[in-house]
């Protein structure tokens, strides 16, 4: 999950890293009376989970509190690549000196956190790697081992950094590499760090991102910070397909399903799994000419309620003409079970089994009682003998052939 | 041969009370594993499947006559994870297969570097473990002794795959090509796991019944990125093909989504479907679209070399 700004800043201050006085809110006076107690020149920044804020118009400066409440009242009601800002942060516009980078990530080779740190602040990071190397220090540590101050030292000195700032900037980066591990960050990155003219050094913007799985044991600083159980954060908002899959899931403990259609518009409904199974059906159904509905993943062994459920919920999406319910060989999901699942999403709908499951592929134990079930509704199956690919290329035939036989009235 | 496990290998489920791990510890009996203890805290006495439960490895080991038992299934909940590798490694055990999925990234990482530390190997998490065809399976791969016997017969390729159902799908269709598998590995679909590609390689390397790879990849990570490396370092005997999957993530309205493994989120650049075909294809691993492909992919790759 990502951190607002503001969100992020706070961590940062609480981890002992300093920051400038900035304030939060949600209305233009409360943005004026921020300006006044600052005293001077600030930044309104437009407070969204999302990049490229300079270049849509949500950062914009104000000379006096006034000004600051015209761009507070400005930005609240600008949209940012799709999202509304939840508020404004007010800050000291900061006479900067020299700016810096320091970040900590993951890295998934070595295993261990690495340390970011650029001289060149300000910037894209990954821009400053390719055309200045020697401008990037970089440092991993231990999992296991406290972080130690030399570590943030080190990566600091690898820039050519030294002098008074190489002090400075020491603890702050060692303190960002702690708070990475203790908050279970992805990513804690401080982008500008500066150095002000009165030279202090300070985090000017920061940007932190939380690992979900983390979330039940990081409940004290989510609490603190304000942020509910159910706001999850999401690049995007649930789609009511979406929201209504999540409800069936939560309603019952056996299995698990997921769906997706944000990003889909076909006609083929999919109603597959599990993890990698779903990945590799939602290609083959492109690779042969078929066009997706949605994405969904059935996991676990699910009841057949669940599995209707989820059935219904793909072929009541607009345009949907067919469902195809597939998997890779299962081992735990009854597949008897789910056939009887879909079967019931057709009748409830009032639709022919036969007619509406365009192929019936999940190979595993109890297959022999699902091709029972299936052979009475008329529906086309196949076993392990047919590849994941021929089994979407024959769904998506089927899907075709209905579309030639009775053509959908164009709109007009 | 085989790699990680053989006919000899002795293991322990950690969280053996749990409803998943009671049928895994049922499937790995019947397929001839040998199971040697349970634990769960304060579960002592119990028995499950004949096999004993207790409340701590060390006790395991005490009613083993002190032989440490060469793997763990670990199956306890994401809270309690790494407290149990912790434990498990501390008592000597060196070969951890973690089912476990949502295990945060800061404690996989931890039981990592502490396995490294001691000479042990971790698998997954949030994988269902490896099986030897016809010799012993360590996990809930495969399903059922009965099911992983129909998917799994003994063979020359070697298995490795970040989805546990897809390392089952591969392996049935060598199974039926009549090429078969010599270990199958469920290596986990999490964004850090205990062993990559790269890192198992040089085992298959040394296993002389392994002729050739097979691996199944998805968008998220440089695990392929590192195994094309160690394919331009290393001087493999091995030829390797590689299948892709979710490369419908790679439109621009899928982007910043992840699906099927928490592994998935693309986070770099390096990080999309079609960015880690090139890689691989650029060391000489072909990646081919069809799951039913692989078979006379494979075989073309072996051709190649013995021609060579």
């Amino acid at each position: 999950m990502r951190f607002f700004e503001y969100e992020a800043r706070q961590i940062v201050e609480e981890a002992g890293i300093p920051v400038t006085k900035y304030g939060f809110t949600r209305s233009a006076e409360e943005a004026a009376q921020i300006a006044k107690d600052i005293g001077g020149p600030t930044v309104i920044k437009s407070q969204v989970l999302t990049g490229g804020r300079m270049k849509a118009g949500g950062v914009k400066f104000a000379d006096t509190p006034d000004e600051a409440a015209a761009h507070a009242a400005a930005i609240l009601e600008l949209e940012i690549n799709g999202h509304m800002p939840k508020g404004v942060l007010v800050d000291p516009k900061a006479e900067v000196k020299q700016e810096y980078y320091a970040s900590v990530v993951w890295d998934g080779t070595r295993k261990q956190p690495m340390m970011l740190f650029s001289d060149m602040g300000g910037i894209d990071i990954e821009e400053v790697a390719e055309t200045h190397p020697d401008h990037v220090g970089r440092g991993h540590y231990s999992n296991l081992l406290p972080v130690s101050d030399f570590q943030a030292k080190q990566t600091i000195a690898a820039t050519g950094v030294t002098g008074r700032a190489l002090t400075r900037l020491t603890p702050i980066l060692a303190r960002l590499a702690r708070l990475f591990q203790e908050r279970d960050l992805t990513l804690a990155e401080i982008n500008p760090l500066a150095e002000l003219s009165d030279g202090s050094f300070v985090a000017l913007d920061a940007h932190m991102e939380m690992e979900d799985e983390a979330r039940p044991r990081q409940k004290e600083l989510l609490a603190k910070l304000e942020i509910e159980d159910d706001d999850t954060r999401e690049s995007h908002e649930p789609s009511p397909f979406e929201a209504a899959v999540s409800a069936i899931d939560a309603a019952d403990h056996r299995g698990v399903i997921q769906g997706k259609d944000t990003g889909f518009e076909g006609n083929l409904g999919l109603v597959i799994g599990a993890g990698g199974g779903s990945l590799t059906l939602t290609d083959a159904v492109r690779s042969q000419g078929g066009s997706p509905a949605n994405y969904s993943e059935i996991g676990g062994n699910p009841s057949v309620a669940k599995a209707c459920g989820l059935a219904k919920l793909v072929l009541q999406k607009d345009g949907v003409e067919k469902i195809a319910v597939m998997m890779s060989i299962v081992s735990n999901t009854r597949v008897d079970i789910v056939a009887r699942g879909v079967i019931k999403a057709c009748l409830e709908l009032d639709k022919d089994p036969g007619e509406t499951i365009a192929i019936f592929r999940i190979p595993g134990a109890w297959e022999e009682e699902g091709f029972k079930i299936l052979d009475k509704y008329g529906i086309e199956y196949c076993d392990r003998s047919v590849s994941m690919h021929e089994a979407a290329r024959r769904a998506v035939g089927n899907v075709q052939d209905e579309g030639v036989a009775e053509p959908k009235a164009e709109r007009g | 041969m085989s790699i990680l496990i053989d006919e000899n290998t002795t293991f322990i489920v950690q969280g053996i009370t749990g409803r998943e791990a009671v049928s895994l510890t049922r499937e790995c009996l019947d397929y001839g594993s040998k199971i040697v203890g349970g634990v769960t805290p304060g579960r002592k006495g119990r028995v499950v499947h004949g096999v004993p439960v207790f409340d701590t490895v060390e006790q395991v080991v005490e009613h083993d006559g002190g032989n440490v038992p060469d793997g763990s299934v670990v199956t306890v909940p994401p809270g309690f994870t790494k407290d149990a590798v912790f434990e498990a490694i501390e008592a000597g055990v060196k070969l951890i297969v973690i089912v476990t999925e949502r295990v945060p990234r800061r404690d996989v990482a931890q039981m990592v570097e502490l396995a490294n530390l001691r000479g042990a190997r971790i698998i997954g998490p949030n994988c269902l473990g490896l099986v030897v065809p016809g010799v012993a399976k360590m996990g809930g791969i495969g399903g059922p002794a009965r099911n992983t016997g129909q998917a799994y017969q003994p063979g020359s390729i070697g298995v490795m795959s970040r989805s546990g159902g897809m390392t089952t799908e591969i392996s049935s269709t060598l199974t039926a090509a009549g090429m078969g598998v010599s270990t199958a590995i469920s290596i986990g679909g999490d964004a850090i796991i205990g062993s990559a590609y790269a890192e198992l390689m040089p085992l298959f390397e040394a296993d002389e019944q392994t002729k050739a790879i097979v691996i199944y990849t998805e968008p998220g990570g440089r695990m392929e990125a590192q195994l094309a490396e160690w394919v331009a370092e290393n001087d493999s005997r091995l030829p390797i093909v590689a299948f892709m999957a979710g490369r419908f993530m790679d439109d621009e309205a899928m982007k910043g989504m992840s699906f099927g493994h928490a592994g998935t989120i693309v986070e770099g650049k390096e990080d999309t479907a079609a960015e880690k075909i090139a890689r691989l294809q650029e060391a000489g691993i072909p990646v081919v679209e069809r799951i039913d492909e692989i078979p006379a992919a494979v075989k073309e790759k072996l051709a190649e070399r013995s021609a060579a």
